[in-house]
């Protein structure tokens, strides 16, 4: 099949930037977009021109590396899939395809498509963890945690930080991954005893690196290649606001 | 957003009900009015309460829109919106049409710079004496049969309804009340709530205009 691409090339981060129309004659519908784009590059590098740079590490879905808007849509038009794992099947001959990095102030654009995610890290480090030592692994069952707990706190664990939440929201708000991040140690016993400290933690860091802040619009829940929903939002929300009114 | 949006709700239902009178006839309602200037500590206690509650939904707005543009320097080239609602990406101008539209309605009824009957009085007796009041009902009345106002009446209760069907559920969800069995039922409800507020204010100048209410 044939396909038009429109990518942004940038050459560092204080370059202004454009958008580069690439059309490719011989894309394989088997092939991933990651592939595909593979291709292009190895075109480019045979006419002795800069490849585009992208980021991607597993190509399973696993490790959120790939991070490619894909005319408009974070991680492209498959839903609860990351662009590595999306096929050109999903396009048809002849598509214009626009491939854009993720735009927010928080995410500086590196090159090209490649952005600085380092923001989620400093999240993270702002108290997406529990504080004391748990030790080494205990007998299974030892803490006896619900199965529906135990399968919700999974559920938002699953949450690879690939930061298309972001990408999607037209607020660049980051709630999503704080709320997941935030509600998977929530949902276990370890995790509750700093909870509002750590609601609280997070989301000044959050408004320090620049995000937006969330309007429920849910723009994130359709686009997450994990499929995480927005109840991770309001449960720290609601942990964000007992923290505000006990604490002030 | 979520506390004075929800102060702003209350009002929007307590005003209905007091409008709603209108149907009672032109006695309930003058008395109604009457009895709500003759407690001037409710009315002006409401009034600023009101004020203060605008004021407060008004400049969060404009702060978080200021906030959400600045997240996103760069925008994108390929815009698209997956399924986020009309209402809810419209929040900002259809706040702004109701803002302006409150002024609007206040400069005609309230403080009667729009219409000249807006100062009409009615004359009843009350235990053998005159007594002269204000006859709110003939204003409304009068103030309805111009189709014009009745036109923006009504468009601007379409505009309420849009930001009240995205207002009355994201409330929820701002302030963490979220559960997978009640939130659908939340939705719906907000949007019918919503569509019900805007409709039965619209009732006042559609009963207006086609003589029902005269
Ligand atoms: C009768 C008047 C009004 C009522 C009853 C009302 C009600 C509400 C409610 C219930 C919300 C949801 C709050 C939340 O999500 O937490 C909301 C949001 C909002 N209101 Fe109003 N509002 C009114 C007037 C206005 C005005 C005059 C503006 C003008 C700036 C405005 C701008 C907004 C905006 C921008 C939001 C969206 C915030 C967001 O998307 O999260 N509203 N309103
Ligand atoms: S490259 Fe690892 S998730 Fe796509």
């Amino acid at each position: 099949m044939r396909v038009t691409l429109h990518v942004w090339r940038q050459n560092g981060p204080d370059d202004k930037g454009q958008i580069v129309r690439y059309p490719l004659d011989d894309v394989s519908e088997h092939m991933s977009f990651l592939e595909m784009l593979d291709v292009l590059n190895e075109t480019l590098i045979e006419s002795g021109d800069e490849p585009v740079a992208f980021d991607h590490d597993c190509r399973e879905g696993i490790c959120g590396a790939c991070s490619l808007m894909i005319n408009g849509v974070a991680h492209g038009p498959q839903a609860g899939t990351t662009a590595c794992q999306l096929h050109m099947r999903s396009f048809k001959d002849g598509d214009e395809i626009y491939i854009e990095p993720w735009r927010a102030k928080a995410f500086p654009v590196i090159k090209d498509l490649v952005v600085d995610r380092s923001a989620f890290d400093r999240i993270i480090s702002a108290g997406g963890y529990v504080s004391v030592n748990t030790g080494s692994a205990q007998d299974a069952n030892l803490v006896p945690i619900g199965k529906d707990d135990a399968d919700e706190a999974f559920d938002y664990a699953t949450c690879i930080g690939c930061g298309a939440c972001v990408a999607s929201c037209k607020n660049a708000s980051a709630m999503l991954f704080v709320g997941a991040k935030f509600s998977h140690l929530e949902k276990l016993p370890q995790g509750q005893v700093e909870a509002d400290r750590r609601a609280t933690a997070m989301v000044e860091q959050m408004d320090i690196e620049g995000f937006g802040n969330c309007t429920n619009q849910y723009e994130c829940q359709a686009v997450c290649p994990k499929e995480i929903k927005v109840d991770a939002i309001a449960r720290l929300n609601r942990a964000f606001s007992r923290s505000t009114v006990k604490n002030g | 957003m979520a506390v004075s949006g929800l102060a702003l709700g209350g009002f929007v239902i307590g005003h209905l009900s007091g409008n709603l009178l209108l149907f009672l006839g032109r006695d309930a309602f003058n008395s109604y009015a009457e009895w709500l200037h003759g407690n001037q500590g409710l009315l002006w206690g409401a009034r600023l309460g009101l004020l203060a509650m605008i004021a407060l939904h008004v400049r969060t707005a404009l702060v978080l829109r200021k906030r959400n543009t600045d997240a996103r320097p760069v925008r994108y080239a390929f815009e698209s919106t997956v399924q986020a609602s009309q209402a809810s990406r419209s929040m900002l101008l259809t706040g702004l049409l109701v803002l302006a539209y409150v002024i609007l309605h206040l400069a005609h009824f309230t403080w009667g710079w729009l219409d000249s009957t807006a100062g009409a009085t009615e004359t009843l007796t009350r235990a053998g004496e005159e007594v002269v009041r204000h006859d709110t009902y003939g204003m409304v009345v009068a103030g309805f049969q111009n189709v014009f106002y009745s036109a923006i009446y009504i468009a601007a209760m379409v505009v309420l309804a849009l930001h009240l069907s995205h207002g009355f559920h994201s409330l929820f969800q701002s302030l963490g009340l979220r559960h997978p069995s009640y939130t659908p039922k939340i939705e719906m409800g907000a949007r019918v709530l919503a569509w019900g507020i805007a409709g039965a204010y619209m009732s006042i100048p559609f009963a207006v205009l086609s003589g029902g209410v005269s």
